[in-house]
């Protein structure tokens, strides 16, 4: 009963936000900036995974986010628009109302095969020569789209608000905000029920003690392999999004630079907590524009900002607990299960 | 039950194992002695084989667990098909977790319910220690009872064949001679044990028999009693 609850409550919450938007109540920018709250909820909380629940140190989430940004806007704008690049649509573009999701998922997917090239060196090394490996995937992806020119190389790929468009023809509320609430609560839901497994716990075994997860039959090199590719694929969805949300994306976006945001927003909320990567992405994105006012001068407050707390709060926000550690009342909308013995 | 044959066992390009061949047979308790870097503990890691880059890479030689050739069956399959499990060096118990939830973390891939609730109750027997200590952390225990756990660990994850390395390690006599009297008793009532260790005395008197090793490769071998009484033994390790 309770896990519905919430569950409830989230759906309550994004059809009032549908609804609002739709009236005119939320304007176009409170929109927007709902909606890169959702995409950085997505990013951090599939990071999270890697970095925190499995301890590993990936810095190039946004080489994956990349690759499913670029493979689901190709796909939207050849199948359901009139472009220059690719001549007029090969489908329906009604269709794109129910074939987006697909064509996200084969984004997502995508990005879980790129997230195997981690994947694969890690079962060999740890630490900063990983680090070092996915920084290098994260420039290999960005210089790839860079020098195809197809897909418009270092110009840019656009096209997308199209998709939407037609999208909105059939049903006209918006539809970018209604695929990005969807896949916000997907996203935490699978996360949230994959570590909560008794599968998914030997990511934990992982981080804590390699051997010792080893010889109490996890098998590590899979364990690996499954989150890198489950949250690099995340990250891709992300990264569709994202593009359907901009209308427009070019490689300069996918930088080492937004791999940093990401990570920032996962040590700011905490290792090894769900809860707190979803506050920090939702506090992150609201300081972000808070302080857009002081144009420049925020790449110097935010930053400081991030000094004070990591030298007053270095485990981040939550640390490694969840807001139903800290508020147990909490668990009775939240299926946080608790066990002893 | 386990066959070791002419094992060759290299780190990077240093060979650690020159050919070593031993067995252990159902049921047994066997002892591998040996001084610092005699190859003992490599012995285990290759017939554990642990992920890279932790482990030893066998260039030559068999290791057959009745029958089955072990060389290509990683660590986590071992334990749940062949049964056969490991008591790592420096115990590796999860120190942020309780010693009941080390114990429960360990049945991982068990299905068998009713045999799991009977195997809690016979480790908490063995080790009443542990049984005191159930909700404590795992790293606010002392190394005897960390020792303790993880060999209840390794039975918790249903094994028939415990292979331990130096138990006693960092142990007191007392609790040394505790520890392998648990483990004689896990012996008795059916776990085939092979442990690997520096202390000659205490192996060689609880084991059926011993193999020793040196610079990587077994120079003696025979029962546990007769070994204890080799004046060569005796003047090398047990002083």
């Amino acid at each position: 009963m309770r896990s519905y609850s919430s569950l409830l409550s989230y759906i309550a919450l994004g059809v009032l936000a549908v609804i609002a938007s739709k009236t005119g109540i939320l304007n176009a920018y409170v929109q927007i900036v709902l909606m890169f709250i959702g995409i950085n909820v997505i990013l951090s909380t599939s990071l999270n995974l890697v970095n925190g629940y499995m301890g590993e140190f990936s810095v190039g989430h946004a080489g994956f986010m990349a690759v499913g940004a670029y493979i689901t806007s190709v796909l939207n704008v050849m199948l359901f628009t009139q472009s220059s690049l690719f001549g007029p649509p090969l489908l329906n573009p009604s269709s794109a109302l129910f074939l987006f999701p697909v064509t996200l998922l084969i984004g997502g997917i995508g990005a879980a095969l790129a997230g195997l090239l981690v994947a694969i060196p890690s079962f060999r090394t740890r630490g900063d020569y990983l680090a070092i490996i996915t920084l290098a995937v994260n420039y290999i992806v960005k210089s790839s789209v860079e020098n195809i020119q197809v897909i418009g190389g270092a110009r840019g790929f656009m096209g997308m608000r199209n998709v939407i468009n037609s999208m909105q023809d059939i049903i006209n509320i918006p539809w970018a905000l209604v695929w990005v609430i969807i896949c916000v609560g997907a996203t935490v839901w699978i996360i949230y029920r994959f570590v909560n497994s008794t599968y998914g716990k030997g990511i934990v075994a992982v981080r804590d003690d390699e051997i010792a997860a080893e010889i109490m039959s996890v098998n590590t090199q899979r364990m690996k392999m499954v989150a890198f590719m489950l949250s690099s694929g995340l990250a891709g969805i992300a990264g569709g999004l994202f593009a359907h949300v901009l209308g427009y994306i070019n490689p300069g976006t996918f930088t080492i630079m937004k791999s940093t945001e990401v990570l920032v927003m996962v040590y700011l909320g905490g290792m090894g907590s769900l809860s707190g990567s979803v506050l920090s992405a939702i506090l992150f994105t609201i300081i972000l524009e808070a302080f857009r006012p002081l144009q420049v001068a925020k790449w110097v407050v935010v930053p400081l900002l991030l000094i004070l707390l990591m030298l007053f709060r270095p485990e981040g926000i939550m640390g490694h607990r969840e807001l139903t550690d800290i508020f147990p009342r909490l668990r009775r909308w939240f299926g946080a299960k608790e066990e002893r013995g | 039950m386990l066959e070791v044959s002419n094992l060759h066992v290299k780190y990077g390009n240093i060979e650690a194992l020159h050919g070593i061949s031993f067995h252990v047979d159902e049921g047994e308790m066997v002892a591998l002695l040996g001084a610092n870097g005699a190859g003992k503990s490599t012995t285990l890691m290759s017939i554990m084989r642990l992920p890279p880059p932790e482990g030893p890479q066998v260039t030559k030689g068999e290791i057959r667990f009745n029958g089955v050739d072990l060389l290509p069956v990683a660590a986590h399959i071992l334990i749940v098909k062949y049964g056969v499990g490991l008591v790592p060096e420096g115990r590796h118990i999860f120190g942020n977790l309780t010693v009941f939830e080390n114990l429960k973390l360990a049945t991982y891939a068990r299905k068998d319910k009713d045999q799991i609730e009977k195997d809690y109750e016979r480790v908490f027997s063995l080790f009443p220690r542990l049984a005191d200590r159930r909700w404590q952390r795992g790293d606010l225990l002392s190394g005897g009872e960390q020792q303790m756990l993880a060999i209840g660990r390794a039975f918790m994850s249903g094994v028939r064949f415990v292979l331990l390395d130096e138990p006693s390690m960092g142990l007191s006599p007392l609790l040394m001679l505790e520890l392998f009297r648990v483990l004689k008793e896990l012996n008795e009532s059916g776990t085939t044990i092979l442990v690997v260790e520096q202390n000659a005395r205490i192996a060689l008197k609880y084991a059926h028999r011993a193999y020793v090793l040196e610079a990587g490769k077994i120079v003696l071998e025979g029962a546990a009693e007769a070994l204890a009484d080799n004046p060569e033994i005796q003047k090398a390790y047990l002083g």
